[in-house]
């Protein structure tokens, strides 16, 4: 059996403190099976010493010229990982919230042939760190909302820690969000008829730098991703045909 | 004496609509506009000049629509363009906001692309 290449994307703006020792563990980890593993940091015009520091320690990474948010540097990566024949994409986030670690278990479901997508999810099994009561109101919100359009039910629908397949690669590299992609992605893969699957994964709380849904932008968030949510839900839904998204 | 005031204001509304007409055209020959987008200007230009000098003509159109207050209609009128062409902008906005980020990523890529080119070297 070949192996399988796997692109691990990840967005960074202003991450100076975590890239490096997140670019450690995941070069660290002994994988069972056959995965090619490659991280590729995406900075997305940080202001800190982060280029500086993917550039020293010869760490593979994309420079955006411009600073395109996290969707756009999300969807930099996508675009990379299809055009260069990758298998798999990861992608997680930069501040070493997502731990490495967990790697294989939301790999394995796509090498079994048994989903296309993959989210990490903190909330099935309850370990580790569960974040603010805020956030979890809006998950189970969003849980509902999804459930509600595409019957389709994401226990953790704001997990940035997911991996997905050629398929679902071709779709992410035309369209994806450009502010908090995660609950939207959800709409746009189930309506594109892709198997989504979650699978329990330990978080860790942010190693540094700001999250960047902070608490008066939540009601900006719900209100941002409900809109998005919907319309991109009755675009692909009525006017699948002649609509390019 | 009311009749030249009166004159005296035609002329003034038409000489300024004229020099808006002039500005939108240099606009456009200097290439600072793009035609698309003066297209507006110029149809506004064209209506400015046209009660300009049909002085009754907003009387007539009001009355026929059933206003009875003239100049309302010239705030009905101006309100319903600016919110049309806003929200033209507003789609211009979106379109030139996906183009940026298509270019930004593909600028991305190829400088990728060429470094890791230039490092085998």
């Amino acid at each position: 059996m070949s192996k399988v290449k796997v692109a691990i994307i990840i967005p960074c703006f202003n991450e100076q403190d975590s890239v490096l020792n997140l670019y450690n563990e995941i070069k660290s980890i002994q994988y069972s099976s056959d995965f090619l593993v490659e991280p590729i940091f995406i900075n997305d015009c940080s202001t800190d010493a982060t280029k500086t520091i993917l550039f020293q320690n010869n760490i593979h990474h994309i420079n955006l010229p411009v600073n395109l948010g996290i969707g756009g540097a999300v969807q930099t990566g996508f675009k990379y990982a299809f055009k260069n024949n990758f298998d798999i994409a990861v992608q997680m986030d930069g501040d070493g919230q997502h731990p490495p670690s967990e790697l294989e278990k939301i790999l394995l479901p796509i090498v079994n042939n048994n989903a296309d997508v993959v989210i990490g999810s903190r909330y099935i099994s309850k370990e580790g760190f569960q974040s603010s009561w805020l956030r979890r109101v809006g998950i189970n919100y969003f849980k509902w909302l999804n459930k509600q359009l595409v019957g389709v039910i994401v226990n953790d629908s704001t997990s940035g820690y997911r991996a997905i397949n050629r398929k679902a690669l071709e779709i992410v590299s035309t369209y994806y969000p450009d502010e908090y992609p995660e609950p939207e992605t959800i709409i746009l893969y189930a309506l594109s008829n892709l198997n989504i699957q979650e699978v329990p994964v330990v978080m860790r709380e942010r190693q540094g730098g700001v999250s960047s849904i902070r608490a008066y932008k939540t009601v900006y968030y719900m209100f941002k991703v409900t809109l998005g949510t919907i319309f991109l839900y009755i675009r692909l839904k009525f006017n699948a045909k002649h609509s390019k998204l | 004496m009311q009749n030249i005031l009166n004159y005296k204001l035609q002329i003034i509304a038409i000489v300024f609509t004229i020099a808006f007409m002039y500005f939108i055209f240099r606009l456009i020959v200097k290439g600072k506009l793009r035609e698309e987008y003066s297209f507006v200007w110029i149809i506004c230009a064209a209506l400015l000049l046209l009660f300009s000098i049909w002085r009754n003509g907003l009387d007539v159109i009001a009355s026929l629509l059933g206003i009875y207050y003239a100049p309302s209609l010239i705030f009905i009128g101006a309100l319903f363009a600016i919110i049309i062409f806003l929200v033209h902008l507003s789609v211009v906005n979106s379109k030139q906001h996906k183009q940026i980020k298509e270019l930004t990523q593909e600028m991305a890529l190829l400088k990728e692309k060429l470094e890791v080119k230039e490092d085998q070297k």
